[in-house]
């Protein structure tokens, strides 16, 4: 088992108050998974994935444990976390295309960042080359500056930079949201290959695109308002979802060939509750249309069947 | 109604306007009263440009936009407004499309300024109540609130309801949807196809093929600033004629099937060819 997350609480603070971002979340990640992390703006899926390599500021460790291939990861110490970051916890953040220094060319900017973890620029350059040819790039981005490339060809620069190490984790979020269907689909498909060719073990996908997760993720976890609400394997997940949410989630989805004329798709009504202060029980309640009486009681995060996950009272298997 | 001829767009760039880039390319299509057409491509193949072309952000280097058949580019200054009563753009991004420091009711209370001052206080909420209707809001919930006080679907649909306090008959959508979560789009666009039944025609710019096929009587295929294959929507993508519209079909992440194998293909060249008919309304360039 290479990540395992055990009632991962962290809260924001502000001046109104803790936003409850993420609050009680329970997974684990085998080795070589892809595990996709789905949900709507606002969520906690960002503030998932950046608790597992550092928490800025305003966010505060509150509760739970992570551990990475056996080892307990001090994420509420930034220092401590020091030794773990890039050499096995990576992320490849959201909008990656601007993470590069503008003012250093490609080539010297990853040596400085080699440097500062103690690994000889010198010795990694052919390893560098190697991987970035296998992603369409030659030796000659290393001495361009990060406004000379295209926006995937920065996307796949951070990628190859932030696996470089061979992490045990790679966390890559909203990695394909800013790109065309064609670019969307090759790097998508880098993620998948980099975990075959064993560059990363293990790799959490963030995104708000459901469909990007059925081709590439082993397994997908839906989360909402902070919490989970559901985890499967990829395919079964999105043929037959459990969770009224993800059910709605993914019925609001248009498929080529689907027309207004036809078939109209409806969205989810309302909107997700405030963090700052969230309702008891289950925080989907006031927007879904199977909310009953016990709703008010929190339903927990259970098996419902084998290897397959929800948070709902009336979930159960087919 | 409105009708683009061999329109097109050169860019230069460079300290003495050395290098000019052709962002769109004797591009020519027309819009109907009633009628979602759907202009899609990729980054960096002129959609943008085209939209605001038709919204006179951005003068035409060559060719002609026609609205009613007068040339939109022969505007005067009263004429230009009298265009803006009639033709509404809405943008990708609803957060930076209001001033933040504001209510979100200033951006009605300008319209009110510039192209309604004869109405009276009643018929003025009257008005203002029924575009907030239209678009599926209760002014409850809106009217006195800061921007950032709503969520992204919200202040979408409230500059939809923006454009559609004046009577409006074209509305160009530039991706609205494509920074809202993908519970809000689907009612985003639902009512565009509700807009549409009441006689709106819409340019809706998108790089989305699903939303394009799901929303749009006809779609324009755009490749590097030039049309590669045009027709009405269901003939083009049962039929995808040209290269390019069925790569972009192929990448089209789906829950249904799985992407096919194909060789990983970052960019792509293109020869200049013309537009040629494949049946009586369906064009492919070759």
């Amino acid at each position: 088992m290479t990540l395992a997350v055990d009632n991962l609480r962290v809260y924001y603070r502000t001046l109104k108050g803790d936003v409850q971002a993420l609050d009680g979340v329970t997974f684990t990640v085998a080795d070589g998974e892809i595990m996709g992390l789905a949900g709507e703006s606002g969520c906690g899926k960002t503030t998932l994935g950046k608790s597992l390599i550092r928490l800025d500021g305003r966010m505060q460790h509150m509760e739970g444990t992570v551990s990475l291939d056996g080892v307990d990861l001090p994420i509420g110490d930034d220092s401590a976390m020091n030794d773990f970051r890039f050499r096995k916890v990576s992320i490849v953040p959201q909008y990656a295309m601007s993470a590069l220094n503008p003012i250093r060319k490609i080539g010297r900017m990853i040596s400085e960042l080699l440097d500062s973890r103690g690994v000889s620029y010198d010795a990694t350059r052919p390893e560098l080359s190697r991987r970035l040819a296998l992603v369409g790039l030659d030796d000659g981005v290393l001495e361009r500056y990060p406004i000379e490339l295209s926006g995937g060809q920065k996307q796949r620069v951070v990628m190859v930079l932030s696996t470089l190490l061979n992490p045990s984790l790679l966390i890559a979020d909203e990695l394909t949201s800013a790109l065309d269907v064609a670019t969307q689909k090759a790097v998508a498909e880098m993620l998948v290959e980099f975990r075959d060719r064993a560059f990363v073990k293990s790799t959490i996908v963030i995104t708000h695109d459901l469909s990007i997760l059925y081709q590439i993720a082993d397994s997908i976890l839906v989360m909402y308002a902070g919490k989970l609400v559901e985890k499967g394997p990829a395919a079964q997940l999105t043929d037959d979802p459990l969770h009224p949410y993800t059910k709605l989630l993914i019925g609001s989805l248009p498929e080529v060939g689907v027309r207004v004329s036809e078939k109209r798709l409806k969205g989810i009504a309302g909107r997700p509750p405030s963090l700052l202060d969230p309702p008891s029980g289950c925080r989907f309640r006031d927007r879904c249309p199977l909310a009953f009486a016990k709703c008010a009681e929190e339903p927990p995060f259970v098996e419902i069947a084998p290897g397959r996950f929800a948070a709902c009272w009336k979930a159960e298997a087919a | 109604m409105l009708e683009l001829r061999d329109v097109t767009k050169v860019f230069t760039t460079g300290t003495f306007g050395g290098t000019a880039v052709t962002a769109v390319s004797g591009v020519s299509f027309d819009i109907q009263p009633g009628e979602i057409v759907s202009l899609i491509g990729e980054s960096g193949s002129g959609k943008t440009t085209v939209g605001r072309m038709i919204l006179r952000l951005t003068p035409v280097t060559d060719g002609a936009i026609a609205f009613g058949g007068r040339d939109v580019s022969s505007f005067g200054r009263r004429e230009l407004r009298d265009y803006y009563g009639r033709v509404q753009g809405v943008f990708q991004d609803p957060f930076s499309s209001y001033n933040p420091v504001f209510k979100v009711d200033r951006v009605f209370e300008m319209v009110r300024r510039a192209y309604l001052p004869g109405l009276t206080g009643t018929e003025w909420s009257q008005r203002r109540q029924r575009a907030l209707e239209d678009v599926g809001l209760e002014p409850r919930d809106i009217l006195g609130k800061f921007p950032h006080q709503l969520s992204g679907g919200q202040l979408q649909r409230l500059l939809i309801a923006r454009a559609l306090i004046l009577d409006i008959e074209i509305l160009v959508a530039d991706e609205i949807i494509s920074m809202l979560d993908a519970s809000t789009r689907i009612d985003v666009l639902n009512i565009l196809a509700d807009l549409k039944e009441r006689g709106l025609g819409v340019l809706f710019v998108t790089h989305d093929l699903a939303l394009g096929n799901y929303i749009s009587d006809r779609v324009v295929i755009l490749q590097r600033g030039r049309i590669v294959e045009m027709g009405p929507t269901p003939k083009v993508f049962s039929n995808p004629v040209h290269p390019y519209t069925r790569m972009l079909l192929a990448c089209v992440p789906q829950l249904t099937s799985k992407w096919e194998a194909t060789p990983r293909n970052f960019d792509e060249a293109a020869a200049p060819m013309t537009l040629q008919p494949v049946d009586d309304d369906h064009y492919v360039e070759r």
